[in-house]
């Protein structure tokens, strides 16, 4: 992997992980970071949602329609994902400091 | 061994599920059987117990052949054995037809009694053209809408209809519900599309069953195929059974589902066998409309193509509105134009009130 994914390698893996799950017939060797799911693979407005129904399951992070374009791809996804965490846990931090 | 399809002659069992003794209820998956659509799972038609396993894995058989038998009906099996007539294959021809992923059902024999010995199988390919890919299931799928779609243009008089609908009521009312819910119980506009289709399908007689060697013999559930494409190529229409008696959310559910199943090459024997209609969307795709080739033995498909703003007239304004081209392909033998038209129009008339879907 390279580009953004490579700055959380971990959250990549996880989200190449669900990404198999919702799409199985996706080879995840061949997944590039930065290409976008729908010309890799065809994909089509139910895996976006399926994909969206994971990432919400595994993260509990809730995704508005909007930004389904957000998780076009792996780079874009793992951004997308690491900022809405940072944005959830900011209040805690904030009453940390 | 059930018939998963009009042109199914026969399928090879991969693997039981159940062993004798285990009870099993309706609906529960008893096998996997290989077949041209790829692997599906065998589910029981029944709530029983199994007594005995008849097939063993690896053997191919055909339609009507007896799987396994279930406790208390020992009078089943003669008959159904006996009338086993798979094509002979010597065990040297089937194994070199394995290594050119080729199906030795499908050549023709030469041997006693027809069999299909060596050297058929490798005159085969020559005969029927380039040797196919390694990948042999999606070969398999290929053949099979081969056949299927040749079938329909071949038997099948299509009359085409099409209809440009002003989405705005339907993506409106979408947004809102949409909003208001976590991703998981969120709709997408496909499940709109099938819902209004199926209920157009329960209100209007003709569109929904089978065209058989009897005519046309009307179905009252609409068990509503949905064309799937697979990732490379290829397709199938496995069915969401009685889906005008279905929620939105429900069919949401069951489509999203079944979509992660076909592509994981795992469809049920009650899906893929029982569509009485077909729903095609390639809207992803960005054509405007699709003119869609009626599965036999069904005789109607609607196809949705892509939702685009464009300019519409309404109360003597020129407005940008989000349309999408309706399309009705069906079968002459069964209905006209005319009722095909308001077919088209009562499926118009849903999606303009989505809230009553």
């Amino acid at each position: 992997m390279s580009g953004s994914t490579a700055a959380d390698p971990a959250l990549g893996a996880q989200i190449l992980a669900l990404l198999v799950e919702v799409a199985p017939d996706v080879d995840p060797a061949k997944v590039r970071p930065a290409e976008d799911f729908r010309q890799q693979f065809d994909f089509d407005s139910m895996d976006v949602f399926s994909f969206a129904t994971a990432l919400h399951a595994k993260f509990g992070i809730d995704i508005a329609e909007r930004d389904y374009r957000e998780l076009a791809s792996l780079e874009k996804c793992v951004a997308y994902v690491a900022a809405r965490l940072r944005a959830q846990e900011s209040p805690a931090t904030a009453l940390k400091s | 061994m059930p018939s998963l399809g009009a042109d199914m002659e026969a399928g090879t069992l991969v693997e039981w599920r159940v062993q004798p003794g285990a009870h099993v209820r309706r609906g529960d998956v008893m096998a996997l059987v290989d077949t041209e659509k790829g692997i599906i799972d065998i589910e029981s038609f029944e709530d029983a117990t199994v007594e005995r396993l008849i097939v063993q894995p690896g053997a191919r058989v055909p339609v009507g052949a007896i799987l396994a038998l279930f406790e208390g009906e020992p009078t089943k099996v003669a008959a159904p054995l006996a009338a086993l007539r798979a094509q002979r294959v010597s065990p040297a021809a089937r194994a070199r037809a394995a290594q050119l992923g080729i199906d030795p059902q499908t050549v023709k024999g030469t041997g006693p009694q027809g069999a299909v010995t060596l050297q058929d199988v490798e005159q085969a390919p020559a005969s029927q053209g380039p040797p196919p890919s390694p990948a042999a299931g999606r070969a398999g799928i290929r053949n099979a809408i081969a056949v299927s779609m040749s079938r329909s243009k071949r038997e099948i008089p299509h009359y085409y209809l099409q209809l440009s609908m002003d989405l705005r009521p339907a993506l409106d009312w979408l947004e809102q519900f949409n909003a208001a819910r976590p991703v998981p119980e969120r709709l997408l506009l496909a499940a709109l599309f099938n819902k209004a289709t199926a209920r157009a399908a329960a209100e209007k007689p003709g569109f929904n069953g089978y065209y058989g060697k009897a005519g046309f013999e009307a179905v009252k559930p609409v068990h509503l195929g949905v064309a799937i494409a697979l990732r490379g190529g290829g397709l199938v229409a496995p069915a969401i059974r009685e889906a005008d008696q279905k929620t939105l959310p429900m069919l949401m559910r069951e489509l999203q589902d079944l979509v992660m199943r076909v592509r994981a090459g795992h469809m049920r024997s009650s899906e893929i066998s029982s569509a009485t209609i077909t729903v095609t969307s390639l809207g992803d795709e960005g054509v405007d409309v699709v003119y869609p080739i009626i599965h036999p033995p069904q005789v109607a498909i609607v196809g949705f193509g892509s939702v685009v703003e464009r300019p519409w007239a309404i109360d003597g304004r020129i407005e940008p509105r989000p349309l999408v081209s309706v399309t009705l392909a069906a079968d002459h033998r069964v209905t006209d134009g005319r009722l095909g038209a308001q077919f088209l129009a009562r499926i118009r008339d849903l999606l303009t009130r989505p809230e009553d879907l």
